[in-house]
């Protein structure tokens, strides 16, 4: 397989993945400045989400308000915005042309079909109902290509390289969400585990497709403690770090027995998979969770410049 | 030019033309909207799948689909027996024109074509000369050129020697067929295409290099996605279970080529390259060529790579070599031309250019480089602003243009807004050489959508249609 083509099965499941991610970003800021109004104003809870998305000094620079509309352009649309979207889904198809020979057409179809449906959107016609209905076909839209990839995709190396682009950036963006929580702190302590606390720490869970399956796994009402450890620690919770990690771990090695051989990329998945292990959410908090969360992306990045050295990414 | 030109479903009485009587009784057979709707599922399939070209010119990202029409083109077994037989003769005698011009030069001494209509023509490459080729075969993958004027009259318009495309259309036009009309298929008895990409494979095979052990290792050479006609390199790597690369996915290391793989450098063999020669390579030719591999060329002299089609095979199908390929044939071949070329004037030539000039407006004027469609004027359907254009164009670098009487394209039902109306065509076979030469029985046959139009490019308007060669 050329190294080219890894790099884009990589990177292609990356943007699909960060794709629904944005959306789902997007949609906690947005449920926030709708709900939460006793915390905050509408614009500081999109200002902390952008925060967290890592996209705050890009949209400061075109716009002076952070009000719903301005904020859902620049998140859903705005070409400028490289993480915005529009951008992922562009960025997957072009990836996606790159290595059509590598896709199953139920793959390239799903892309395709995706990018042709988005890019006919006209923004401002999405407001309102239109603009949750659009969120939803995000998410939809990713769970269309994972369900092409995983029901029609050879288990060769391109699956394991498709597979470890999806986790590596979902294992990111689950570490953003919870980072959120970082972001929108209330400067006073003492509302530390009140209701306005757990309110935001909801948004969280939402933010993860997480609020139903919770009460399934802990029979217990939102507790912070719960959360974290339930995004973080859980090995049957699929956007936990744990899951992902384990994932990362699991094709990783497939590509050792395919190729016969470990490589930088297993030693950057180690030191992840050592963040991790025989921790506790106690130990967490106590070290500071923001400080966890950092450390545990700057690990996880190191995972990608690992690949591309070990499997000729250029 | 008679006034209607032939059809190739109707004789001039208006009878339906043999091949054509069951399609006819199946056109008759359609409830109204039907065709609309077929119409409809054919785009939205090609949508669907990617099948699409960029447009040069139009913005980055802008794809669009070829419009396919779904009425096929329907050539009998006799008619194609004949066309093949001609077809194999002119890719023999051009495969021996170029190894003659490439080494002794026979043709140039013998005086049968002018020494520097060839050595002072851009598209000859110095480069290889004395150089062999696998078998000798230059020029691997052809497509012809054929337009029709009558039921006997077929014409040769270019030989496409370098790099044509549309093979993928061909190959995806009948997928459409099949999955639109199934029946028309059991009425019928259609020669299939879908053998193409395994011969291609095949042959590809046939010219690698000497000393391989086990399989060689092929690749398809894109300039990339941009490229408009990248779905159909991407398309036929596919179809082959060959490697799609760019450039930058190959390198040349001691004069063998290699590609840069998840595991290391791997061999490669045989090279379909779709970037012109001037881009193959940045050391040999074009310096400033983004898209080549540095050091092919030195590779491919060695003998340890085979390119496909070889580089300067341009030089034989030239615009103005055009006009010697009868002399080309009866030269390496003994035999008389079974295709004919349409006759062409040369502008250099005083009294030609005059007669020209003054015809103007009942003359094709072609660019000798020109392709696409681009720089090149229909006379019976140009304004007088454009004809007053290439007087001065002719006049300013008459060697650069080469003019043609307009044919009469023939015509071929083609459903349109209005219903089912006819459209001119014409037809390009697809030619494969390597340890022998095979033709697909079919080809892409494309038609100029708007009303009496002869421009059957996909640039300027055109669309395609599915070409059925019937078995006995």
């Amino acid at each position: 397989m050329l190294g080219r083509t890894a790099q884009n099965l990589f990177w292609l499941s990356r943007y699909i993945e960060r794709a629904e991610n944005m959306a789902r970003m997007f949609e906690v800021g947005y449920r926030m400045s709708l709900t939460s109004r006793r915390e905050g104003s509408a614009s500081e809870h999109l200002i902390s989400m952008m925060q967290a998305a890592e996209v705050d000094e890009g949209f400061n620079l075109k716009h002076k308000q952070a009000d719903v509309n301005a904020v859902a352009h620049y998140m859903l649309f705005d070409e400028e915005n490289l993480s915005s979207v529009r951008s992922c889904l562009l960025a997957a198809r072009t990836n996606a042309r790159s290595v059509r020979t590598a896709l199953t057409t139920e793959m390239w179809e799903s892309i395709n079909a995706a990018w042709l449906e988005f890019s006919a959107i006209r923004p401002r016609d999405v407001t309102g109902a239109k603009l949750q209905e659009l969120l939803f076909w995000i998410r939809q839209v990713s769970h269309r290509y994972r369900g092409a990839l995983l029901s029609t995709f050879l288990r060769d190396a391109g699956y394991a390289f498709s597979q470890l682009g999806n986790f590596v950036e979902r294992a990111d963006n689950t570490a953003r969400i919870l980072d959120m929580k970082y972001y929108v702190l209330l400067p006073r302590a003492s509302l530390v585990g009140s209701d306005v606390d757990i309110a935001q720490w909801t948004m969280i869970l939402r933010a993860a497709s997480a609020h139903r399956s919770y009460r399934h796994v802990y029979h217990d009402r939102y507790k912070a403690w719960n959360i974290a450890d339930y995004l973080i620690l859980r090995p049957e919770m699929p956007r936990s770090l744990v899951f992902c990690v384990d994932w990362i771990n699991r094709t990783i090695d497939m590509l050792e027995d395919i190729y016969g051989t470990r490589t930088k990329g297993h030693d950057a998945a180690d030191a992840v998979t050592a963040l991790l292990k025989d921790t506790t959410v106690d130990r967490i908090f106590e070290h500071g969770l923001h400080e966890f969360l950092t450390e545990f992306i700057n690990c996880n990045n190191q995972i990608t410049d690992a690949l591309a050295e070990s499997y000729n990414f250029y | 030019m008679s006034a209607t030109p032939f059809d190739e479903m109707h004789n001039a009485d208006g009878s339906v033309r043999e091949p054509y009587l069951i399609l006819e009784e199946w056109l008759k057979e359609q409830p109204p909207h039907a065709l609309s709707l077929m119409s409809g599922d054919a785009e939205a399939l090609f949508r669907r799948l990617g099948i699409t070209f960029a447009v040069y010119g139009s913005n980055e990202g802008t794809e669009k689909l070829i419009p396919f029409d779904i009425i096929p083109r329907i050539v009998s077994a006799l008619e194609w027996r004949k066309l093949s037989k001609g077809i194999e003769q002119r890719v023999r005698a051009l495969n021996a024109f170029l190894h003659d011009i490439y080494h002794r030069q026979e043709i140039l001494k013998a005086g049968r074509v002018p020494e520097k209509l060839i050595l002072n023509n851009s598209a000859f490459c110095p480069e290889m000369m004395g150089l062999d080729p696998a078998r000798g075969v230059y020029s691997h993958i052809i497509g012809v050129d054929l337009v029709r004027v009558g039921p006997e009259d077929w014409y040769v318009l270019e030989d496409n020697l370098r790099t044509p495309s549309g093979v993928s259309y061909m190959l995806e036009n009948r997928e459409a067929m099949l999955q639109l009309a199934p029946e028309l298929f059991q009425r019928y008895k259609v020669a299939p295409v879908e053998g193409y990409a395994e011969t291609l494979r095949r042959t590809m095979e046939s010219v690698a290099p000497g000393g391989i052990h086990g399989a060689p290792n092929l690749v398809v050479l894109t300039p990339g996605i941009y490229n408009s006609a990248y779905f159909e390199h991407s398309f036929l790597a596919d179809q082959m279970g060959a490697e799609l690369c760019e450039g930058q996915d190959l390198f040349v290391e001691n004069g063998k080529v290699y590609m840069r793989t998840t595991t290391g450098p791997e061999r490669v063999d045989v090279i379909y390259r779709r970037i012109d020669d001037d881009f193959l390579d940045p050391l040999t030719f074009r310096p400033d060529s983004m898209l080549g591999v540095p050091g092919l060329f030195d590779a491919y002299r060695a003998g340890n790579v085979t390119l496909v089609n070889a580089p300067g095979t341009g030089i034989a199908d030239d615009k103005a070599v055009y006009t010697y390929v009868p002399e080309i044939i009866e030269f390496y071949l003994g035999e008389k031309a079974l295709l004919k070329n349409v006759p062409t004037y040369n502008c250099t030539n005083e009294e030609e250019r005059a007669y020209v000039l003054d015809h103007l407006a009942e003359l094709v004027v072609k660019e000798v480089h020109g392709s696409g469609g681009y720089g090149m004027m229909v006379g019976p359907t140009s304004t007088k602003a454009m004809r007053e254009e290439f007087r001065k164009k002719i006049l300013a670098r008459p060697d650069n243009y080469i003019v043609q009487p307009t044919l009469a394209l023939s015509t071929c039902p083609t459903f349109v807004d209005k219903g089912i109306a006819p459209r001119h065509v014409d037809l390009r076979p697809y030619v494969l050489v390597g340890d022998d030469i095979r033709i697909t029985p079919g080809g892409l046959t494309r038609v100029a959508l708007k009303k009496g139009s002869l421009v059957v490019n996909s640039s300027q308007g055109g669309g395609t249609k599915d070409t059925w060669v019937l078995e006995d």
